[in-house]
């Protein structure tokens, strides 16, 4: 059965914008709010539970701060501590944003090469790039609103979802190239239609299987992972939509402006 | 067919292989069968196949130090760094910490060090222990007559520091005697050392000069002849390793390096061991949903799929085991991730098997063509996967990437799990349904 699903292509996309709007607005206005990863300092976390943040401390101030508190708290006890120095933090910024350039280009040659066509390639890199920007966005607000930190995995689960929503793109991608060698009479139109269409109960399965593990992560992973947990999560959710609603979309529009040029 | 049964011959060889490999060593198994007693040890493997653990689930120490090369010569740098780890190791296997790591890094004109202390409980007195410049003394001998037995030769008892210390030593190397090609280590001394090595090799004529570093011996060969010209040789009987681990050494007398802490991370054992569990716990009730998911919505073959994936689990344990992958909670995240992945392969062949049915294909045809055309798909995602853990694993240590260890830990539970699960997702899976599934209905 073939939904015409590319009927609400502008539809898709201004779902899209809703939620990265918001997101964006976010980026400018509050910014990320970086961990000592990135900014460098000191962040003590005690048995508990508090955590103290610090600018730049030795271990020997640590010890005498913990050493102060354990006068009104005997039981007390210093369950991390962690400090970076400012160089490394700068470092690992630069770093991040090398990986991220790094990946976009190597995967836009790879799906370009893949599928022949360049459009290919620049509809999934937008698709990609599409659901950092939601997963950037939601992780400002909630860096804004709940005082959740971006730290060194939160650019690992960003890099994974990445390949993830490409992953995905791909399958659909893949019908699509299929249908293209089997049918030449067949519209970009009509093609992505069935491909969506052919692929989306796989496309919903394994978005849900992929989401049971990482929300149990979430719900009753520790605290460690937990909000790498939850990167990822969102991640995934976008990144299924996206290949779908973002990424084929995006090849039916690529079309339309080819063949009616405004 | 015969093909098949190959496979899946190789298969159950390759489940015993991991299973083998996942069991305790070592373990008697004592079987009374028709009335005979068989005895059966389990061969231990070579190696201790244990788990390992990082830092983050171990608990202990982690500390990234700078090494402050501005008094060293450009060229002299990475002997420099290299002394410096040597020395640190030296003084945390002193220490008494065991399967501690120092490991050098240079990245754009920065020299460090990543020093890992597992189960380390005083972390400022590890601190002091590897934050010091090393010294270098060297020590004479001094001889006392045993008060018991004056008529016998006088014994050595000890020695003392003499004025001539790392500071004089310009370099050591590794070279080979010419007379019979054994390796040795040349001692070069710069001028202010030349004369106080001349005199010392001139009183000291055919006794022991100790060589202290940290205070402790680190080699005390025999003076041979006196010395005037700076150069020595320090012969014994080396292998080239020994000779280069004393070079070493001595280079961090010769070219002292301070070092600067540049981040620290504590964590303490019981925060490890705590986030592991909870990990695991939210691993196996993820695994245990996936796997009752399949078999309802695809019934036999999924069944089916959810042994490839116990199999899946077995291979990687193993492998785990086996390179060693050092397992931190970005890794155990890395491999649950992996796992959805897993099952990916298996929901696309048995959606595309659904439509060749549906297309009105014999089931048995229907099967291999979907994997035939599932493979396009699954070969080209993943790869993409692929690329992306390549580039947060950095394997050609490209100094612009991270090389940070939980991002590596990550990426390589990641690759290996994507590298597996092509394998258990398609060969297994494959010949699983082909040698057990009598295709009617799906």
């Amino acid at each position: 059965m073939i939904i015409n699903w590319m009927k609400y292509r502008y539809l898709y996309i201004a779902f899209s914008l809703l939620i990265i709007i918001p997101g964006l607005f976010s980026l400018i206005f509050y910014g990320l709010k970086l961990s000592i990863d990135f900014t460098g300092g000191s962040v003590l976390t005690l048995s508990d539970s508090t955590i103290i943040r610090q600018k730049d401390m030795t271990q020997l101030q640590a010890d005498e701060m913990v050493g102060k508190l354990q006068e009104k708290d005997k039981d007390l006890k210093l369950v991390s501590f962690e400090t970076i120095g400012p160089a490394m933090g700068q470092e690992t910024t630069r770093k991040t944003i090398w990986a991220v350039l790094l990946a976009s280009l190597l995967l836009l040659i790879h799906i370009s090469h893949a599928f022949k066509q360049l459009k290919f390639g620049v509809c999934a890199i937008l698709a990609m790039l599409h659901d950092s920007l939601v997963l950037l966005g939601i992780f400002s607000l909630l860096g804004h609103f709940f005082n959740i930190e971006i730290d060194l995995l939160f650019v690992t689960a960003t890099l994974t979802v990445l390949s993830f929503s490409v992953h995905d793109t791909i399958v659909v991608y893949d019908r699509i190239r299929e249908l293209q060698r089997h049918t030449s009479n067949l519209s970009m139109y009509e093609m992505a239609n069935q491909a969506v269409s052919e692929t989306m109960v796989r496309s919903l399965n394994n978005s849900l299987t992929i989401i049971f593990m990482l929300l149990a992560l979430v719900l009753l992973g520790g605290d460690t992972t937990r909000y790498f947990a939850l990167a990822l999560l969102i991640g995934t959710i976008s990144g299924s939509y996206s290949s779908p609603f973002t990424a084929v979309p995006l090849l039916a529009i690529w079309d339309d402006l080819r063949h009616h040029p405004k | 067919m015969r093909h098949s049964r190959g496979t899946l011959y190789l298969i159950i060889f390759i489940c015993v292989l991991s299973l083998y490999l996942n069991l305790p060593q070592g373990i008697n198994i004592s079987q009374k069968i028709l009335n005979k007693e068989f005895h059966f040890t389990v061969p231990s493997f070579p190696r201790d196949l244990s788990f390992k653990k990082g830092l983050d689930l171990s608990g202990g120490m982690q500390v990234t130090l700078l090494a402050d090369m501005e008094k060293i010569e450009e060229s002299q740098r990475l002997t420099a760094l290299d002394s410096v780890r040597s020395v640190i190791s030296r003084r945390v296997d002193l220490y008494g910490v065991s399967e501690a790591s120092v490991k050098t890094s240079v990245t754009t004109a920065q020299y460090r060090l990543i020093v890992e202390l597992p189960g380390i409980d005083k972390p400022q007195e590890a601190l002091d222990l590897i934050g010091q410049t090393a010294s270098l003394t060297f020590a004479t001998p001094v001889f006392a007559t045993n008060p018991a037995s004056p008529s016998a030769e006088p014994q050595l008892v000890n020695f003392v520091p003499s004025d001539l210390t790392g500071n004089d030593l310009a370099a050591a190397t590794v070279t080979f005697e010419t007379s019979d090609r054994q390796p040795a280590v040349s001692l070069k001394f710069k001028d202010s050392g030349r004369e106080k090595f001349a005199k010392l090799t001139k009183e000291f004529l055919g006794k022991p000069v100790a060589i202290l570093l940290d205070q402790s011996i680190l080699s005390a060969p025999t003076v041979q002849s006196e010395i005037t010209s700076g150069d020595a040789i320090i012969t014994g009987k080396f292998t080239i390793d020994e000779a280069k681990f004393l070079a070493t050494q001595l280079n961090a007398g010769a070219l002292p390096v301070p070092v600067k802490i540049l981040s620290q991370k504590n964590i303490s054992a019981t925060l490890g061991n705590t986030s592991l569990n909870q990990s695991l716990i939210a691993g196996g009730i993820g695994l245990t949903i996936v796997a009752a998911f399949m078999c309802l919505y695809y019934g036999w073959v999924g069944f089916i799929s959810v042994i490839g994936l116990l199999i899946y689990g077995l291979i990687t344990a193993a492998l785990y085991r086996l390179i060693p992958v050092t397992l931190t909670l970005p890794g155990v995240a890395g491999f649950i991730l992996s796992v959805g992945m897993a099952v990916d392969s298996n929901i696309l062949i048995f959606e595309r098997y659904r439509e060749e049915i549906r297309a009105g294909r014999p089931s048995a045809i229907a099967l291999e063509l979907a994997f035939g055309r599932a493979w396009n798909s699954i070969k080209d995602a993943n790869l993409a996967t692929i690329i992306t853990g390549l580039i947060l694993f950095n394997p050609l240590e490209w100094s612009f990437l991270n090389t940070s260890g939980s991002v590596r830990g990550f990426a390589l539970t990641l690759v290996l799990g994507i590298l597996i699960s092509l394998f258990t997702g398609i060969v297994v899976t494959r010949t699983l349904l082909r040698a057990f599934y009598k295709p009617k209905h799906l």
